[in-house]
């Protein structure tokens, strides 16, 4: 597996849009706000970085969509992809080109320019295909998931529906506590258990919704990571994992489990030395693409025992005050889903967090925070899993 | 002698109220995914005995005044579905309501010529009547299909006679949607009445028959009361007069007489003797003799068990389905017009729903891999077809957001019995109906259309 990640980096500066519909700023824009920021807070010009990684799914081709609007001056800028996890992978690479030593300031962007358009939903271009089969929207293949575990763990539809709606719910909630948040505003449950069906049983308030966004950040091998600021985070693992996508094609797969998610966690954990996650994290940012994929994480990261999510999220484990706070940011549920910012938008929140910066949604004594993205289907996808920390040494 | 070695239908389960339209009874309506095509194919498989079946046909018509292009075959579409062999020999009979009876005779000569030894006829139709008029609410949609052989013979052709006309009853010109009508008066008392008495008449001689000498005949008709003055005329009874279903079903244009054809066959007792007459530019008339092996035979489904298998859509579905109404456009990308060089690789797969079976482990797979999803074996596999296999529902959604002329798009994991999975679309059926555990089969349909290409593709549909 070669040797960890862990404690090798260090974040020194982000910078984060706000997440919204931007339809007076462009992509460009959009990447200009956020580097700039987080160079700034890393005390740098965007010149004085030595490497950049990009990653967006589909706002533009290669490392020229950053180099053109930043007028980086024959920088290596490299255009990464990885579906939904496009953010968390660009951060990976500046991290590990540091780690290597290849260079000493690296910068991952993510950006996503989603409201152009004028679409419901995501809008990714394929190869040409013969089109010989299902085309689920996104909201429909992770619907699977809700039907699936019900029938497992015997929840009626009803008790079921209230339970995606209280994730929803919470995430909205602590959205409403954020300046950033493309929604800045608490929904009442019923309003989002009764809200118009988009993929049956799920409702529109039961999706993330569809944002413009960019974040940016800014990392350096550990040791030299207090030059810059008197405050860094570190890098405790990074994880990913590709499916082999054999669940849409084989029975043992049942709907109630994102096999890359326990993987990418595994690894994550193993790296980080952690045993027992609920207790040893201080707060998680999950990929809340839509209720039942928050729903189903928290037992493939290992939150609560299998079957068991369901009455963990009815009790509150998971709110702002609860014994594990999840995604107190608002998670894409409040922040919308640029597809290739929300990684790195994840990070900030762990970055505010673990810094003692998140303003009314600080949560006290934050040490440790975990990150997770997941690109694909529930039965094919990529997962990411990074954790962070507030000081060096072990968890 | 030659004749009928097996015979099946398909009627789709949609149904019309002739209501809207102050008509009685209903019409059956091809579902917003079904065309001829896709109706003759499952015509083809009830006729067939499913694709595992031995029957295999070595010559392939299609009939049908609607087949989905103007130029490209139709009958190879069907010929993918069916898994038949690139040496099936093919070709669409179209232009006329006598194209499903062309193709039969046409079938007879050649396995009597012994050019083919057993031929497969599915006809097909999806005509358009104007929106609000008569034909709307006469025609309906349905298919028959008819395997002719020298073997195991279960209907033998005794005669037949044909006649043609250069009769404009009705018409539709290259350009035009909906089907045109001459004054009725005219079409049926020059055209239909002389055309049919003629055609009949002069098999019957051939036969050395009377009237009297045949148990039923099996009339093409416009609309049953011409259907049962001609049968008059004729000298027929009205207890040998086959039921046009015109109650249930309406007239599928070229397959209305194949359609009762293949009813009044589902019935018959050997000794039986069935005058078949079908109309259009002309007539032709068939004598077919029932005999013994027609005990040992039955369609998969057949005509009444597809007739028992109804759901009512109301007339703003129907328009909607056949993209007779303006429509708010979907606000999502719009597809890709279909690569034909990826089709043409996946052909198999797609229009035939064959996968794979990995030689070291047995596992079934869709679709075909070069890395088993099991053993993680390399190019170590069997055909598997997946065509004709029931299977369960692991899960399933109703996708409110996929473009669709019939939104919701209903989607399910489908487990197979026999092993192996696919994610695919739901058809025939509303979600309220579905559950985990419930068993589905599965229908050849049309997934979309763009670019001016159809994409074919399987689906499951709920088991009755």
């Amino acid at each position: 597996m070669g040797q960890s990640i862990f404690d090798r980096v260090a974040v020194v500066g982000m910078g984060c849009t706000r997440f919204g519909e931007h339809f007076d700023q462009s992509a460009d824009d959009l990447m200009v706000e956020a580097t700039f920021a987080a160079c700034a807070d890393a005390g740098i010009t965007p010149g004085q970085a030595d490497a950049y990684w990009l990653g967006t799914l589909g706002s533009g081709h290669s490392g020229l969509t950053l180099a053109g609007p930043l007028k980086l001056q024959y920088k290596p800028v490299t255009r990464v992809e990885n579906y939904c996890a496009t953010g968390t992978e660009a951060f990976r690479a500046a991290c590990y080109a540091v780690a290597a030593g290849a260079y000493d300031v690296a910068v991952a962007v993510g950006v996503e320019k989603m409201k152009d358009s004028g679409l419901s939903g995501l809008d990714v271009s394929f190869l040409p295909a013969d089109g010989a089969g299902p085309d689920p929207t996104t909201p429909a293949a992770f619907s699977f998931l809700a039907p699936a575990y019900f029938m497992k763990y015997g929840l009626d539809p009803e008790l079921g529906k209230r339970v995606l709606a209280r994730i929803a719910w919470k995430n909205h909630r602590n959205g409403a506590l954020n300046p950033l948040a493309q929604y800045r505003k608490e929904v009442p449950l019923d309003a989002i258990v009764q809200s118009p069906i988009v993929a049956a049983p799920l409702g529109i308030m039961d999706c993330s919704g569809v944002a413009d966004g960019c974040a940016a950040i800014v990392v350096v091998r550990s040791e030299e990571a207090y030059r810059f600021r008197a405050d860094p985070v570190f890098v405790k693992s990074l994880a990913v994992a590709a499916g082999p996508g054999t669940g849409g094609m084989q029975p043992g797969f049942d709907f109630t489990s994102i096999t890359e998610a326990v993987v990418a966690a595994r690894v994550a954990y193993a790296q980080a030395g952690i045993n027992d996650p609920r207790r040893q994290l201080s707060m998680a940012e999950v990929h809340d693409c839509f209720t039942p994929t928050e729903l189903i994480l928290m037992e493939d990261l290992g939150f609560s025992e299998r079957g068991r999510a369901w009455q963990d999220v009815l009790d509150g484990v998971f709110d702002l005050d609860g014994e594990l706070p999840v995604n107190p940011d608002g998670g894409l549920k409040s922040f919308g889903h640029p597809i290739g910012a929300s990684g790195i938008r994840m990070l900030y929140e762990a970055y505010l967090q673990l810094r003692g910066q998140a303003g009314p949604r600080q949560i006290d004594g934050a040490r440790v925070a975990l990150t997770h993205n997941l690109g694909g289907l529930p039965w094919h996808c990529v997962c990411a899993v990074c954790i962070v920390g507030k000081e060096p040494g072990p968890v | 002698m030659a004749g009928i070695t097996a015979f099946g239908a398909y009627i789709p389960m949609h149904r019309l109220e002739r209501k809207h339209a102050g008509g009685s009874g209903e019409r059956a309506v091809a579902g917003h995914d079904e065309d001829s095509v896709t109706m003759a194919a499952a015509a083809a498989l009830d006729c067939l005995g499913g694709p595992d079946a031995p029957r295999r046909p070595d010559l392939l018509y299609f009939a049908s005044t609607t087949a989905p292009y103007q130029e490209k075959q139709a009958a190879a579409t069907v010929a993918g579905a069916l898994d038949l062999p690139d040496s099936v020999r093919s070709a669409d009979y179209a232009g006329s309501l006598r194209a499903g009876a062309a193709a039969m005779l046409a079938a007879l000569d050649a396995v009597t010529a012994g050019t083919a030894r057993t031929a497969l006829v599915t006809v097909a139709d999806r005509r358009l009547g104007a929106p609000g008029g008569r034909n709307e609410a006469h025609f309906g949609d349905g298919a028959a299909a008819f395997l002719f052989g020298c073997a195991e013979v279960l209907a033998e052709v005794r005669a037949s006679h044909s006649v043609t006309a250069d009769f404009v009853g009705s018409w539709r010109s290259a350009g035009d949607l909906f089907v045109s009508n001459w004054e009725e008066r005219f079409s049926t008392g020059e055209g239909y009445a002389p055309l049919i008495k003629a055609a009949v008449q002069g098999a019957l001689a051939r036969a050395g028959l009377t009237p009297l000498d045949c148990t039923r005949l099996v009339l093409y008709a416009p609309h049953p009361r011409y259907h049962a003055n001609l049968a008059r005329e004729l000298g027929f009874s009205p207890e040998q007069l086959q039921d046009t279903l015109y109650g249930q079903v309406g007239s599928p244009g070229a397959a209305h007489a194949p359609l009762m054809l293949a009813a009044a066959l589902e019935s018959a007792a050997p000794g039986e003797r069935i005058l078949f007459a079908a109309y259009g530019e002309g007539a032709d008339a068939i004598v077919f003799e029932v005999t013994d092996p027609i005990r040992r035979f039955r369609p998969q489904t057949g005509v009444s068990e597809h007739l028992a298998r109804r759901r009512v859509i109301s007339y703003p579905q129907y328009l909607r389905w056949r993209n007779l109404v303006p429509a708010e456009p979907h606000r999502r990308p719009a597809l890709p017009r279909p690569s034909q060089p990826a089709a043409w690789r996946n052909r198999r797969k797609n229009l035939g729903l064959c996968g794979v079976r990995c030689m070291c482990c047995g596992t079934p797979q869709f679709p075909p891999q070069r890395v088993c999803v099991h053993c993680q074996a390399r190019d170590q596999f069997t055909d598997y077809r997946f065509a004709g296999r029931t299977g369960r529902i692991t899960t399933f959604t109703a996708d409110h957001l996929a473009a669709s002329v019939a939104p919701p798009t209903l989607i399910a994991a489908v487990d197979f019995d026999g092993g192996g999975r696919m994610i695919m679309d739901l058809t025939d059926c509303e979600v309220g109906s579905l559950s985990i555990g419930g068993e589905v089969e599965m229908t050849f349909r049309c997934l979309f259309e763009a670019g001016g290409l159809k994409v074919y593709f399987w689906k499951a549909r709920p088991r009755v």
